[in-house]
């Protein structure tokens, strides 16, 4: 089998887990303000992901480290191409990042409404361009045959685009919304789960309608089966919702986006990174690859040790699997010592 | 300005702020491991203790260090597509590791410590810190792997077809003749790094008027340890330092050259302490010679012979057609000495901490104290200057003797889009310094909390802590 097709699944399943893990926490990012009305609330809301957002980060890095390796050409004709938007998600990561970690160190007011900010926006930031970004590679860019990208930046904003980054933006909220609804207890579960369905409506019509735009662009019977997949398990993970099974509802939008995610690379196939200009220019998954010899390195490497990551990053989930509320949140959260468990020998 | 220039101001600055934090990340998350391994094993409270004040500035670092990891990785596609696409087939491979063997490891343990103090048997908790220093050995080790490859290309091939170097042996890669030496050689400085900090840090609790007497004992353990870590972590820097000096002068001589402003090949050279004039060959006013040394440190003989710029010059306009292979010779010279200089001044305060505290005394000089709030920092420039030196040094490569670093830019982005990207990082980075720097002195100033036994946990709660037991709202230990 050719190594090229496998490495171009393997980055497909990158990106999916890419999508379906930090797409929730960028959801979870988005509904701060609108989920978490007092200050411990928003504490409950930051904390659910609080020990997950980072590893489900690390998706994005090794989807970027692979595609290095795997497509240098892709590699260096996209991020070269789309270097302003990159940029712009660039920096709202580091700044999203550091808000977590860094929000409960001071006990200001102030101090915590900045960092709130920054959590929203850079959370709003890459869930919304993601989608721009991936509209654009579905559509074609204008990729020379130096395997440069010509035209401006404004050239990315074409409606269909946009369309995706809405649609990214509005499935990575309801995934957001099902997450909290799963994870927390009191009424900031009861407003996570209002608000999933309504949010949620929007999100089936604005992917539906995506979806089918990306079939009529680029489509396959293989996407075909997968878009209605995506399709199938959004309304599915809705009526869970509407009936309280937060588990399932959750597995609904996290089918739904991996199912997306895969249905756009089934309709790439084989292309990597078309050109508008010239079909002959287009990146593809032969011209674009790596020598045998590095692929078949890196698939022995991916194979060893993909399963070690899912088995330890799933035990990572399952220890954080409790629901919190507000009655879990510590009085002093970073500073101050910790309080002292009721059964332990040695209170203070 | 254009891209070129741009592009290379942008990789400077931000490889450099990303490596201030890096190594007390990793020398710092192998001391706080090994407090912790101490508490669990002797039950020690102030153990405990430092682990947590530690701990808490550890993390404070390892989120800026991660945040500036993402920009890293993705600038290569950036800014210099042209070298990512003659590169990626070998560079890329290193770096794909680095993602999927180390910062998985990482980012996952590391939430399962911060959040595991009451969720997580003791044991298995104290593993989790030590799979985190574990994945930034590896992450260390692979990104230094590709910059070796960067030094000393190896175990590729050039294809003619694709103008692409690609891949041919693996090992040849990773186990790098420059790597071997390389690797130790930073993670030595890292821990020299964490070392100085658990150290100046220790320190200047221990001798400030505020600081609880109860708690000196407890200080005086972390300044001690603290020394300890930078004078043998240091002693390895030099011994590695010194075997690097001799690979680099055998694989890129033009290095070794500037380092010394050498313009013309002698043997038993000497090594200047500094020299005031300019660093052109020609416009010498005086400097401080030790004689011989340079001999010494890049061949291994006291008259072993150096080869001058000006003749390796000649010899690679021979090689690799006309043009200048002269780095810039007065930030390799000066990099150099600040390297080591710095390096060695860290070590003397270690060893005078040492001396000052020895057998329980509690040190008086002011001297001592003001150099207590000092000493972190001289590693972390020690570390710039090293990295300055090592790549500057290298240019006008950026893989030596294969490609040009001009020729590695990437030709679709236009000034106006690598100044702002330029100006933004730069902006925003420098905004973190100071939030990071705020924090920081707001946490070590606070000094450590009071002990607090933690949860003593069995596997079976660990199992049942999903359910809604007895005390299923008993709040978090810790929480964000």
């Amino acid at each position: 089998m050719d190594l090229g097709i496998v490495w171009f699944c393997l980055i497909a399943l990158l990106w999916i887990g890419y999508f379906t893990l930090e797409g929730f926490d960028f959801g979870v990012g988005m509904l701060l303000p609108v989920l978490g009305r007092t200050e411990t609330e928003r504490r409950v809301v930051v904390n659910t992901i609080g020990p997950l957002w980072d590893g489900n980060e690390v998706w994005l890095l090794v989807a970027g480290g692979a595609t290095f390796a795997a497509f240098p050409e892709w590699y260096a004709a996209m991020f070269s191409g789309f270097f302003l938007p990159l940029l712009v998600i660039v920096l709202a990561l580091i700044v999203r990042g550091l808000a977590f970690e860094y929000r409960a160190k001071r006990d200001s007011p102030r101090w915590k409404a900045r960092w709130d900010a920054v959590i929203i926006t850079g959370s709003l930031i890459p869930a919304l361009l993601w989608g721009v970004a991936f509209g654009n590679i579905v559509r074609g860019v204008r990729l020379g045959p130096d395997q440069v990208l010509q035209g401006s930046v404004l050239d990315l904003l074409n409606p269909y685009a946009l369309l995706g980054g809405l649609t990214t933006l509005l499935l990575f909220l309801t995934h957001g919304a099902m997450f909290l609804a799963l994870k927390t207890t009191g009424d900031i579960q009861v407003r996570a789960r209002r608000l999933s369905d309504q949010v949620g409506l929007a999100a089936a019509v604005v992917a539906v309608a995506f979806l089918a735009w990306s079939f009529a662009l680029r489509g396959s019977p293989g996407s075909a089966v997968l878009s209605v997949i995506a399709a199938g398990a959004l309304v599915a993970g809705l009526v869970a919702s509407r009936l309280g099974r937060d588990g399932w509802a959750f597995l609904g939008t996290f089918v739904t986006i991996g199912a997306a995610v895969a249905a756009l690379f089934t309709g790439l196939y084989p292309d990597v990174l078309p050109s508008r200009l010239n079909d002959a220019w287009s990146l593809t998954v032969t011209n674009a690859a790596s020598s045998a010899y590095t692929l078949k390195i890196m698939t022995i490497v991916a194979v060893a040790f993909t399963p070690l990551v899912l088995l330890y990053q799933g035990w990572s989930y399952w220890v954080f699997r409790r629901r919190i509320g507000t009655q879990h949140i510590p009085a002093a959260p970073a500073s101050g010592p910790p309080a002292a468990p009721a059964h332990s020998p040695a209170v203070r | 300005m254009n891209t070129l220039d741009i592009s290379r101001w942008q990789f400077g600055i931000i490889t450099i702020y990303h490596f201030l934090f890096v190594p007390i990340t990793i020398g710092l998350s192998a001391i706080v491991a090994c407090y912790q391994t101490a508490w669990l094993r002797t039950g020690t409270e102030s153990y405990l203790r430092l682990t947590k004040f530690f701990g808490k500035l550890f993390l404070i670092n390892f989120a800026i260090g991660v945040a500036t990891g993402i920009v890293q990785e993705f600038q290569f596609g950036m800014n210099w597509s042209e070298y990512s696409r003659f590169v990626g087939d070998v560079f890329g491979a290193p770096l794909a590791m680095e993602g999927l063997l180390a910062f998985f490891l990482e980012s996952t343990f590391l939430g399962l410590w911060i959040f595991g103090w009451d969720r997580l048997p003791r044991r298995i908790h104290l593993a989790c810190i030590w799979i985190v220093h574990v994945g930034t050995l590896l992450s260390a080790y692979f990104i230094l792997a590709a910059n070796s490859w960067m030094q000393h290309p190896v175990g590729y091939a050039l294809n003619p077809k694709t103008h692409r170097a690609e891949l041919k042996d693996i090992g040849a890669v990773l186990f790098n003749s420059t790597q071997l030496v390389t690797f130790p050689h930073t993670i030595s400085a890292c821990f020299l790094t964490g070392g100085a900090f658990v150290l100046g840090i220790g320190l200047w609790q221990l001798m400030r008027a505020k600081t609880p007497d109860v708690d000196r004992v407890m200080y005086r353990n972390a300044a001690r340890v603290g020394a300890w870590v930078s004078l043998v972590s240091g002693a390895l820097v030099a011994i590695t330092g010194d075997l690097q000096g001799k690979i680099m002068t055998e694989q890129q001589p033009m290095k070794m050259a500037a380092a010394e402003a050498l313009y013309n090949t002698r043997s038993g050279a000497s090594f200047s302490l500094f020299t005031i004039g300019s660093l052109d060959g020609k416009h010498e006013i005086w400097s401080l010679r030790l004689p011989k040394l340079l001999s010494f440190l890049a061949t291994g003989s006291f008259n072993g012979k150096v080869d001058g710029i000006n003749q390796i010059q000649a010899a690679y306009v021979e090689r690799y057609g006309p043009g200048s292979y002269l780095p810039v010779v007065p930030a390799t010279y000066w990099s150099f000495r600040l390297m080591i200089g710095l390096g060695v001044l860290a070590m003397l305060v270690a060893a005078a901490t040492l001396w000052a505290t020895r057998r329980g005394r509690q040190p008086r000089s002011r001297l001592l104290f003001a150099s207590a709030l000092v000493i972190p920092v001289l590693p972390v420039a020690a570390n710039s200057f090293g990295w300055l030196f090592t790549e500057m040094g290298r240019q006008p490569w950026a893989v030596f003797g294969v490609l040009s670093t001009r020729d590695g830019v990437s030709p679709g982005v236009s000034p106006g889009a690598a100044l702002t990207s330029l100006l933004a990082l730069t902006v925003l980075y420098a905004v973190l310094a100071v939030v990071e720097f705020g924090l920081l002195a707001k946490y070590i100033r606070a000094g450590a909390d009071p002990y607090a036994e933690p949860a003593d946990l069995s596997l079976r709660d660990l199992a049942a802590s999903g359910s809604a037991g007895e005390d299923a709202d008993r709040p978090l230990t810790f929480a964000y």
